[in-house]
């Protein structure tokens, strides 16, 4: 249902016959693979790119002129048009990329629940998990962590189907996670970074930013899960002294998580929104406002324990959590794994074009 | 279109040579590679500049912007260029393509500068890039730009912006004011009204007149309102009109212009790059008549280009058409327009408005002269048609293979070769006479260099080199 394809087939025709962006990203170089361009090829293209904007800003073709070449906004539209076909239901995943509103519907549903529900009072000064037994936690978040990893799941099995992926080898994916590790496209294929905000200017900030916000999470994401081994398998339950493994690296994180997301908001800002998914602007600017708030929010908590707020703080902050892991499959956050699935795609077919 | 971008008839009387204020040290006509390059070093030196740019901001950068690689000499790998290419290498390349039409001491003055020039345009920002898939024949030879021209172009008007350059845009040079070797001011049309502007040194870097097509009607006649033109429209030659005029020495043929083959249905301005069609040496080409001229496979298609927008242009409406099948369709870079596809010939034939007889006629007799032998595509494989005139000496194979395809083939003009000339500082000379304080650099002087002919990624070496030279004479006669 790419309503955009035969815009993107005219567009990508005109780059076919003119290669000048071949050194910006992988995305261009597999364009000069093809001589046409089906629905698949458009896909794996367009979640190969990464909005840098190398490609517009150098393109002789831009509008006024009659062939309006826009390529970082076609495969925008694209890409995200991708991830609501493929997670389901497509409905749900059209309104979170779009809106800002259902993220903060749910945080509001999931603030009145805590506080009703779980019977929490809003003003308590009793410390972290006392305000919260672990096992309500639990009982809470499993589920919500679970259900969207299968429409997740679902959906990126859909999209590899889609564009004709075959057997992954590990290879493949040694490769694919290498690029993301370092976000290499975003270098701008020279070194020099890319366009994104800074118009004709190449800047390095949204690779930073970038890296922030995506190794703060993953740093988040590893505390979590230490402190969850800690609890289960060496009964160590939380809170934890600051020199502790689940603490650090959930303070460290959150600090990078917290500015990598400032700063990809305060760029997004001074960026051309001509220039991305024009329609998902909002949706955008909700997720990397959500992870802000989830990490933002999560780093407070250690100041205000022990106040008065501690408990408030807490329910804002699970709130945010809960929405946070609900919206994943439907929020920008599966960009990463599209992302991650186009280049082990990218992978496989220059191995096995290698291999004959 | 080109009557709208004519420029206004130029105000005479509000020249007052000698009154009125300077607005800057130097004044730069032109936006392009050699403009932008004179700016940036005379500026570079704390002189004053003010840049003068006819188009609008979104299409500055004349030529230029559609440019994708620059010819370097370089004794060993260089960047991204590999291998050696010699001095002499290159001058025996300009002298084989201009067929020895070239002034000797300025072309290998910027041959010996083009070293230099690499390195200069990455300390002004220039990003190369390896060569492009389908150019590894140039990856020795020509240093290709990331992004092409544009990018180019682009890194050098943030230079000039930190260096504090005045661009103007929308501004264009109608006239100068010249006596005895002086010039005094530059004549601009700049919101809708005429200002003279007085500088101590000008610098001519305003490209060619390819755009004008009354000027290009003056040389090919009628068919001239046929041709396209692949650059900017706004290379409208007033400025050299008007140097000319004032009695400048002139260079190169001034009936002559490089013109390629191109999509016939590209847009009468700034196709650029992509309108290019690959298929010749695959196909057969008719006029509108249905008939063959010119032997399709004379040579590879990188020596062939550039004399096919000549022999259509002599075609009737200046117009051919490249017939290929099914066999050939992939053997050449893909075109930006779709081919004209069909099953059949005759159906083929029909929806290229060609008339029917006459040209199954001409493909039945071209599949007749075809002989059995090894089809080679990229190299001369010599596979020659017997009997038939005019011949085709490679790559002949009967067009018989469903699906064929159909293009349509305009001339496409790049640039043209009328200019002024120049002595080894770029100054510009009346009657054999140097100006003061006068320079001119790019195409505008190019015919000094290439007479004739050209040489892939040359424009831009000259360009560089020669805006370069202007602006820091410029800067230093200024500074003096
Ligand atoms: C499609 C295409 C591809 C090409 N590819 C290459 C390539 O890869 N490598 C290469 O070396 N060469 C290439 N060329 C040739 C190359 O473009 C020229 O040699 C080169 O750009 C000339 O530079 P220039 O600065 O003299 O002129 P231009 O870049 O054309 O700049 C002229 C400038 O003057 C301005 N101007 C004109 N009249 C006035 C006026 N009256 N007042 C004020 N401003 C004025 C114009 O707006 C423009 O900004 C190509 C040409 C075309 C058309
Ligand atoms: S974006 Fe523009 S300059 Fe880049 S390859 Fe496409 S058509 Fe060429
Ligand atoms: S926007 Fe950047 S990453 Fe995307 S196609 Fe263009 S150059 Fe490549």
């Amino acid at each position: 249902m790419l309503t955009h394809n035969h815009e993107a087939v005219r567009q990508l025709t005109v780059c076919n016959s003119c290669r000048y962006c071949e050194g910006y990203c992988n995305a261009f170089k597999a364009l000069t693979r093809y001589r046409s361009f089906d629905k698949p090829t458009v896909s794996h293209l367009a979640n190969l790119c990464h909005n840098c904007r190398g490609c517009y800003y150098a393109c002789q073709y831009t509008e006024p002129h009659e062939f309006a070449i826009n390529i970082p906004a076609l495969l925008a539209d694209i890409r995200a048009q991708n991830w609501e076909q493929h997670i389901k239901p497509s409905g749900i995943s059209k309104l979170f990329q779009a809106k800002l509103w259902p993220y903060l519907l749910m945080t509001v549903v999931f603030m009145v629940l805590f506080s009703f529900g779980a019977g929490v009072s809003w003003v308590s000064s009793e410390p972290f998990y006392s305000s919260i037994s672990h096992s309500a936690l639990v009982a809470i978040f499993l589920p919500l962590f679970l259900l969207p990893w299968i429409a997740l799941l679902f959906g990126i099995r859909g999209y590899w189907k889609s564009v004709g992926g075959s057997r992954v080898a590990v290879s493949d994916i040694r490769n694919a996670l290498g690029s993301a590790a370092t976000m290499k496209n975003l270098s701008g294929g020279q070194g020099q970074g890319c366009n994104y905000e800074a118009a004709e200017r190449y800047t390095h900030l949204r690779r930073w930013a970038h890296h922030a916000t995506m190794y703060g999470f993953l740093m988040c994401f590893a505390s979590t899960s230490v402190a969850t081994i800690y609890h289960y398998i060496f009964s160590l339950p939380a809170p934890y002294a600051l020199f502790s493994l689940p603490k650090l690296l959930g303070v460290v994180g959150g600090i990078l998580l917290s500015c990598g997301t400032a700063a990809l908001a305060v760029l997004k800002w001074k960026a051309d929104t001509k220039l991305g998914s024009a329609n998902r602007t909002n949706g955008e600017y909700a997720f990397v406002g959500l992870l802000f708030a989830v990490s933002t929010t999560g780093l407070l908590l250690y100041w205000a324990s022990g106040t008065s707020f501690a408990a408030a703080w807490l329910i804002i902050h699970l709130s945010l959590i809960a929405t946070f892991f609900i919206s994943i499959p439907y929020s920008k956050m599966v960009h990463s794994l599209f992302r991650l699935a186009a280049l082990c795609r990218e992978a496989q077919i220059q191995r096995l074009a290698s291999a004959g | 279109m080109s009557e709208l971008l004519a420029a206004p008839e130029a105000d005479l009387t509000l020249i007052t040579p000698g009154e009125g204020e300077l607005v800057a040290d130097i004044i730069v006509v032109g936006g392009g590679n050699a403009a932008l390059c004179a700016a940036i070093t005379a500026a570079e030196t704390g002189a004053s500049v003010v840049l003068l740019e006819r188009a609008p901001r979104e299409y500055r950068g004349g030529n230029s912007r559609h440019t994708r690689n620059f010819r370097c000499a370089h004794a060993a790998p260089l960047g991204v260029l590999s291998g050696e290419y010699s001095e002499d290498e290159f001058y025996n390349d300009l002298l084989l393509v201009t067929k020895g039409n070239t002034d000797e001491a300025l072309a290998k003055q910027v041959i010996a500068n083009a070293p230099d020039c690499y390195e200069w345009m990455i300390r002004q920002g220039v990003l190369f890039q390896p060569s492009l898939s389908g150019t590894l024949s140039l990856s020795r030879t020509n240093a290709f730009f990331l992004g092409g021209g544009k990018a180019l172009v682009n890194a050098y008007f943030q230079r000039c912006n930190d260096l504090g350059v005045k661009i103007m845009y929308e501004a264009t040079a109608l006239d100068i004011h010249i006596d005895n070797g002086r010039c005094d001011g530059v004549l601009v049309n700049h919101d809708g009204q005429q200002h003279y502007m007085r500088a101590k040194s000008v610098v001519i870097a305003s490209g060619g007149f390819e755009s004008n097509k009354q000027w290009l009607q003056e040389a090919w006649g009628d068919a001239a309102k046929n041709f396209l033109i692949r650059g900017t429209p706004y290379n409208r030659g007033e400025v050299l009109k008007r140097l000319l005029a004032h009695g400048a020495d002139s260079i190169g043929d001034p009936t002559q212009c490089h013109a390629v083959a191109i999509d016939g249905r590209a847009p009468e301005y700034d196709g650029g790059i992509v309108t290019r069609l690959d298929c010749v040496p695959f196909s057969v080409v008719l006029n509108n008549k249905g008939e063959r001229f010119y032997d399709e496979g004379e040579d590879v298609w990188p020596k062939r280009y550039a004399i096919w927008g000549r022999l259509v242009a002599k075609q009737p409406d200046q117009i051919a058409f490249a017939i290929i099948d099914e066999k050939s369709s992939k053997l050449f870079m893909p075109s930006v327009f779709p081919a004209i596809r069909c099953d059949t010939l005759a159906e083929l034939i029909e929806q290229l408005g060609l008339p029917t007889d006459t040209t199954l006629a001409s493909i039945n007799e071209f599949n007749r002269a075809c002989t059995d032998g090894e089809f080679q595509a990229t190299e001369l494989d010599g596979l020659a048609t017997q009997g038939l005139t005019p011949a085709k000496t490679n790559w002949a194979r009967p067009i018989d293979q469903p699906p064929y395809y159909g293009y349509s083939l305009k001339p496409g003009v790049t640039f043209t070769y009328l200019g002024v000339n120049v002595d080894n500082t770029a100054r510009v000379t009346f009657d054999g006479v140097t100006a003061d304080n006068l320079w001119a650099a790019g195409e505008i002087i190019a015919g000094n260099i290439l007479g004739e002919g050209y040489l892939a990624g040359f424009g831009m070496t000259i360009g560089t080199a020669f805006g370069r030279i202007a602006g820091s004479e410029a800067a230093k006669y200024v500074n003096a």
